[in-house]
């Protein structure tokens, strides 16, 4: 549009907005009056919680692919398989596309995150090849994308439930699907906990200058 | 995006000349009400209601910010009790059946939840998967009736409807029952060779629900709910 140029951000205004209504109020005011939601122009310290809930999620994501998702007793055998185990004994029987599915969801998405999310927060504080808007919709992307992860854990409870069948077959949950829940759980806490708008701080000057009163706040 | 269509003239970034006259202590709290900030980047625009049907996008990021659609309360408010429906029904009906060696078993999802009740340490993922899949989404639901029931009708708002919507908003990321539903597709196919499986009435349900929340979702436009919240 013709006036980008004055495009300027609350902070640049001295204001501070509300990122749950989009309401905008002087900087300094605690709650928005209109949704209640707890103000700040930048998250204190959000940087901060985005690693800790990351390192948790990681480190849960560990014993999440060592110890076995699930235990199978059948008449013959008990058989615990881990996660990639179960998508290896899948695709040996012929199930490629099921297996792809399951690599995807339990192992390529839950990686992408801990990078994507690493790579953005990184990018805040040293700066990244990678142009704003990009970040912004690869944020956009695994926020979107996390709660998708826990299909793995419904998988087994699902399993574990139906496939009930006394001496012919048993399911039950192995101790990776709790990890493998925390994980996921908290992966989802690291990603709310990034405030997007760090992406845009590093921006070049707006070539408008700044209002006379505005002051970051 | 930006100046085509629908998109063009639906927002204006606020300008130096618009500055209120005494600068110091900024704009004034009619200004302020004015103003729409982007919460994916913090861009500032001076708000304009698009017409119904448009929508007023970022122009720095894309992030939509005002979506209005006609009557979009009413068919929120629809959508919202056929999830009501939906899951309580689904949580009683099997979503799956297996028959295998001349023994048979159907499962609710009320069964899949207890599944991790009787492996020690997973019982506190079974309440959590519980919450996930029917909890939470109902809970949502009922806020969203809540909130926009007295919108719809004219009415003022309901007492701590603020509250309720800034609820419902926090949870809908935790709102899980349509990747349940998938969930139950995937089991389906990991056992179709070990036994033989079939879809319960369940199953069904939570397909439907599947099409449900993305329709949830994308008629809520947020700012118009806030905006009739302050009232």
């Amino acid at each position: 549009m013709e006036v980008a140029g004055a495009l300027r951000t609350a902070r640049e205004m001295g204001l501070v907005a509300c990122t749950r209504c989009t309401r905008v109020w002087p900087a300094g005011t605690g709650r928005c009056a209109r949704c209640g939601q707890r103000l700040h122009s930048r998250e204190p310290k959000a940087l901060q919680r985005v690693w800790a809930f990351w390192a948790v999620g990681l480190m849960a994501y560990v014993p999440a692919n060592l110890w076995p998702m699930l235990e199978t007793r059948t008449l013959v055998s008990t058989q615990h398989s881990t996660i990639v185990g179960g998508a290896v004994e899948l695709a040996r029987h012929g199930n490629w596309g099921i297996a792809l599915v399951i690599l995807t969801a339990s192992v390529a998405i839950p990686v992408g995150k801990f990078l994507a999310i690493a790579s953005l927060a990184l990018g805040v504080r040293h700066g990244s090849a990678l142009p704003q808007a990009r970040r912004q919709q690869l944020y956009e992307v695994v926020e979107y994308i996390g709660r998708w992860s826990m299909i793995d854990v419904f998988v087994v409870a699902i399993l574990a439930s139906l496939v009930q069948l006394g001496a012919v077959a048993q399911v039950s949950p192995g101790p990776a699907s709790l990890f493998f829940a925390l994980s996921v759980i908290f992966t989802m806490l690291s990603a709310q906990g990034f405030d997007s708008r760090l992406i845009w701080d590093a921006e070049p000057a707006p070539l408008a200058p700044p209002l006379p009163g505005g002051r970051p706040a | 995006m930006r100046g085509a269509g629908p998109y063009a003239g639906a927002m204006t970034p606020t300008q130096t000349s618009h500055a209120p006259a005494p600068p110091r202590p900024g704009l004034s709290a009619a200004q302020l009400a004015g103003l729409i900030a982007c919460p994916r980047c913090d861009a500032v625009y001076r708000a304009v209601q698009p017409a119904p049907g448009e929508r007023a996008v970022c122009m720095r990021c894309d992030a939509v910010l005002i979506a209005p659609r006609r009557r979009a309360g009413e068919q929120i408010i629809a959508v919202a009790l056929a999830v009501v429906v939906l899951v309580v029904a689904a949580t009683l009906a099997p979503f799956l059946a297996i028959e295998a060696g001349g023994r048979a078993h159907a499962s609710s999802v009320l069964d899949a939840a207890l599944a991790f009740a009787s492996a020690g340490p997973a019982a506190i993922l079974a309440l959590a998967v519980a919450a996930l899949i029917v909890f939470i989404p109902v809970l949502r639901a009922l806020l969203v009736i809540y909130v926009l029931a007295p919108i719809v009708a004219n009415r003022p708002p309901a007492p701590r409807a603020a509250a309720a919507f800034r609820l419902s908003e926090a949870l809908r990321p935790w709102s899980m029952a349509e990747i349940f539903a998938i969930g139950c597709a995937v089991a389906l196919v990991k056992i179709a060779d070990l036994a033989q499986v079939h879809f319960g009435p369940a199953f069904w349900m939570f397909a439907a629900l599947v099409v449900l929340v993305v329709i949830q979702d994308g008629f809520m436009c947020r700012y118009s709910v806030w905006k009739s919240l302050e009232r």
